[in-house]
């Protein structure tokens, strides 16, 4: 597997399929993203154009086995996404909520209709669709949040704010949660309904090749079968987070490949005191360093990849893959830029925009101190998040 | 239409080299293997000719067991189904003795149309897809870059030194394809998934009623004596004089050290 970095000869464990969508999406990323992606970043926008390529190669709701889906592993979705972001974080953002928090919650929870109507356009690449849970007042607790539906007869109508959701001002369809007298629940809410607008965030210094915005809902009116008849409880967006944090442990790994693997090249070449700076010891300890930490942070998503094959993982497991997998790569991605010296902060290198990208990649889809309190409530039994609910 | 593709798993083309023991061959270990690339682009006008023509295109290789994953590549890309010459017999041919085997296949099958990639990266020989139509007795349009094909006619643009000729033949034919015929798509990931479906089938020898001295390395017609890395680049040198002194420096370093002149 060219450019897979493989220090325990892991690409043996992959099926010839998954070794084959790695190849593909590799080459993808190599010549349709590499050469592009910094001006995109520099310039603050997303590469819409590779969103129908994307579609049309089987990227989108890759793991579904109907609608147009591929119907791949859960290992080799995995690798699409590793892969992705090891172009960009910002590129693998999109297919995360495309294909986790958005097509599998109407895949999941949705009506026969809703899929009809929705899947095979959002798998194509025809249609983009966001993810409306965090408000302005509500990020790590989303339970608290304000955004309300009530029942109209045969409409709801939907009011709130939504905020930070990637991809809002260029989506067609909003997966918007909201509050009702039976709970949470989830609304398919199309652009052009009236009084939905989505202003994007500006200013943003990491994934900038990704766009986020606000969700402004006034008075929007929906019909009742826009609502996702399956889901109702906070239950049922955290599950979709589940499923995207899946994809964010192993797209880590994508970003943090691509910084190892130019600080080693870096190294070997960066002439300092008549020899290459790879013959430093210093060096060569941030090298092994990184090295380790990458290949058991691989071997982490891997297992956890074919626990979810079997669908024998839990939601802890997952918990422990993202915390981790982002940590070691943000690590990594400071390290490679320390050992870039001052080549490692210009665009030039992927290295300070790997950086940057993963300081959003720790924040959300639960942040690295709410994945650290699962984990503590798993193996305590006591919930320390929440300091009001027993 | 029936369509044949022809390919070879090669080790990719940025593989840093290793020398066998043996010194005439390479190190195989680590090495990252793909479809060559001019038979990406033979892939890629045998399945766009059926999607515009209708039909089927069958695509074969000769190779060891890790070649299927080349074949594949080719299925995931839109082939419709495999065949796969797989024999210890096989080893170690030349052009001579895989075009034997080769042509052996399309004798079998009667395909209308037949691509090959001008030539195997790797090896090189630029000669299989030529060596294959004598065999078989059909024309060919070798290193072609603009394919028509008009009812049982096929037109072909060829580059030659200094210009273009077209060239045209009645099928059945072979078409061995040059950079700028088309661009290859990707293997699509639903395309891969299909393709583990797809049939593949294994042929020995014997299958295709040769004896196992006719093929591989007993029915090569060439043997490799040995194999030799391009000499390490030598450090640069720098001539910092003004432009009369260094045209005459440079002049000496030609005749003298370079000994080209
Ligand atoms: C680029 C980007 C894209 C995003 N895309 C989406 C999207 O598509 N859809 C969507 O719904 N959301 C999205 N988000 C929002 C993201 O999920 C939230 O930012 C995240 O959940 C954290 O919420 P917050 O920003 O409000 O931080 P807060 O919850 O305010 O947290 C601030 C700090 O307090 C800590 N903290 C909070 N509570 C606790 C606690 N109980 N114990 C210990 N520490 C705690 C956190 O760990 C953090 O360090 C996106 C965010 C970014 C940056």
């Amino acid at each position: 597997m060219k450019d897979f970095v493989d220090f325990l000869n892991i690409n043996a464990l992959f099926t010839d399929e998954e070794r084959l969508v790695y190849q593909t999406v590799h080459d993808f990323v190599e010549k349709e993203v590499k050469p592009i992606i910094a001006d995109y970043f520099e310039k603050g926008e997303f590469p819409l154009h590779l969103v129908k390529t994307m579609g049309g190669l089987g990227f989108l709701g890759s793991t579904l086995n109907e609608y147009g889906g591929a119907g791949l592993s859960n290992v080799a979705y995995g690798l699409i996404n590793q892969e992705l972001e090891r172009g960009d974080s910002g590129l693998r953002s999109f297919v995360s909520v495309q294909s986790s928090l958005v097509i599998y919650p109407i895949y999941t929870f949705g009506s026969e209709r809703q899929k009809e109507k929705y899947l095979p356009g959002l798998i194509s690449g025809d249609l983009i669709g966001c993810f409306g849970l965090t408000e302005p007042d509500y990020g790590s607790n989303p339970g608290g949040m304000k955004t309300r539906a009530v029942k109209k007869g045969d409409r709801w109508i939907l009011n709130g704010t939504k905020m930070w959701i990637t991809n809002s001002s260029i989506s067609d369809i909003a997966i918007i949660w909201a509050k009702t007298d039976d709970g949470i629940q989830g609304f398919i809410v199309e652009r052009g309904m009236q009084g939905f607008s989505t202003p994007e965030i500006k200013h943003k210094l990491s994934l900038r090749a990704s766009v986020t915005g606000e969700i402004v809902l006034e008075d929007v009116e929906v019909p009742e079968e826009n609502r996702l008849p399956g889901a109702k409880g906070l239950k049922y967006p955290l599950m979709c987070l589940t499923q995207a944090r899946y994809g964010i442990g192993w797209g880590a790994i994508g970003s943090a490949m691509d910084c190892y693997t130019t600080a080693v090249s870096y190294a070997n070449e960066r002439v300092q005191f008549d020899v290459p700076i790879a013959r430093f010891q210093l060096v060569q300890k941030k090298l092994a360093d990184m090295l380790t930490e990458l290949t058991k942070a691989q071997l982490l998503a891997f297992h956890v990849g074919r626990l979810k094959d079997k669908g024998e993982h839990t939601h802890q497991m997952i918990s422990m893959l993202k915390m981790n997998n982002v940590r070691i790569a943000l690590n990594i991605a400071r390290t490679a830029r320390d050992i870039l010296g001052a080549n490692g902060i210009s665009l030039e290198y992927p290295v300070i925009r790997h950086m940057v990208n993963l300081e959003s990649v720790k924040t959300y889809e639960g942040t690295e101190d709410i994945h650290t309190l699962v984990l503590g409530q798993y193996i305590t039994g006591f919930q320390a998040f929440n300091p009001f609910k027993k | 239409m029936n369509i044949m593709v022809f390919i070879k798993q090669v080790p990719d083309t940025e593989t840093k080299i290793k020398i066998a023991d043996d010194g005439k061959s390479i190190v195989e270990d680590g090495i990252n293997w793909i479809v060559s690339p001019y038979d990406e682009f033979a892939i890629e006008e045998a399945v766009k000719t059926k999607e515009n023509l209708g039909g089927e295109v069958t695509v074969v290789t000769m190779g060891p067991k890790r070649a299927e994953s080349a074949l594949r590549t080719a299925l995931a890309m839109g082939c419709d189904k495999a065949i796969h010459l797989e024999d210890d017999a096989f080893e170690g041919a030349d052009a001579y003795s895989t075009a034997k085997a080769l042509a052996k296949v399309i004798e079998k099958h009667n395909p209308d149309l037949i691509f090959f990639g001008k030539q195997g990266v790797g090896n090189d020989n630029t000669q299989v897809g030529q060596l294959v139509a004598e065999m078989v007795g059909i024309g060919h349009i070798g290193t072609c870059i603009k394919l028509e094909i008009d009812g049982d006619t096929i037109r072909g643009e060829r580059e030659i030194e200094g210009g273009r000729e077209t060239v045209e033949t009645k099928l059945p034919a072979i078409v061995t394809a040059q950079r700028g015929l088309n661009e290859p798509r990707y293997p699509n990931l639903r395309g891969i998934m299909k393709a583990k479906k797809k049939p593949l089938e294994k042929l020995t020898p014997a299958d295709l009623g040769l004896s196992a001295d006719e093929v591989g390395l007993a029915g090569a017609k060439t043997v490799y004596l040995s194999l030799e890395l391009p000499p390490a680049r030598q450090a640069g040198k720098k001539i910092e004089v003004e432009p009369e002194v260094a045209a005459k420096e440079i002049v000496e370093f030609l005749k003298n050290e370079a000994k080209v002149l």
